[in-house]
């Protein structure tokens, strides 16, 4: 079962309250997602650091031939 | 041997490792395909893990890193990253550091024509 954009923002948006998220279906095609991720915490993260922490918001969402989440490109920074 | 213990000596007794969908000749995924592009194109020699051929490195090698995703790139045996890390690395100039500072051979002249086509 494919996700929707704001399934995606939501489950980012509890781990991350004060984030500035920005998903977009890079396909038209509802199963290829970009997620643009800023927020003040990934400030003292590496980059392995920063999207492991979101792919863990995502809760095992991404895992496995059967993920609901097939494609999500990230991009995590800290606010400029 | 486990399959935690055939990733570790894979990725500790190679110097550069992708663990991919598919193979470096012919990736089965567009993001396995665009770091096994990388590096083709800069020339680096890698050893290339297809997961779709082993259901216990596939869910090993996500174990292995504590990374849910395919691909992962590993140097010196430290893991560096995911196809979108790879490539923010590979446009900053970072991947070419982290080969100069491990002694991994690539062309510094295909590294700038990607930044060159990617600016």
């Amino acid at each position: 079962m494919a996700m929707q954009a704001q399934q995606i923002e939501s489950l980012i948006r509890d781990a991350f309250p004060d984030a500035k998220i920005t998903i977009t279906d890079t396909a038209g095609d509802g199963n290829h997602w970009a997620a643009e991720v800023v927020d003040e915490s990934f400030r003292t993260m590496n980059r392995v650091q920063q999207q492991r922490a979101v792919y863990a918001s995502l809760k095992g969402k991404m895992d496995g031939p059967n993920g609901a989440l097939h494609a999500l490109a990230l991009t995590t920074k800290a606010p400029e | 041997m486990s399959a935690q213990d055939t990733i570790k000596q894979t990725v500790t007794s190679n110097d550069v490792v992708l663990y991919m969908k598919g193979t470096k000749e012919m990736p089965q995924c567009g993001f396995s395909s665009r770091v096994a592009g990388v590096l083709n194109f800069m020339g680096v020699e890698f050893t290339d893990v297809n997961v779709l051929a082993d259901a216990d490195i596939r869910q090993g090698i996500k174990d292995y890193t504590d990374w849910p995703t395919i691909p992962q790139l590993y140097v010196k045996g430290e893991f560096v990253g995911g196809s979108d890390i790879i490539t923010e690395m590979t446009l900053s100039g970072e991947l070419d550091k982290l080969f100069d500072d491990n002694s991994i051979d690539y062309s510094k002249e295909a590294a700038d024509k990607i930044r060159a086509s990617n600016a």
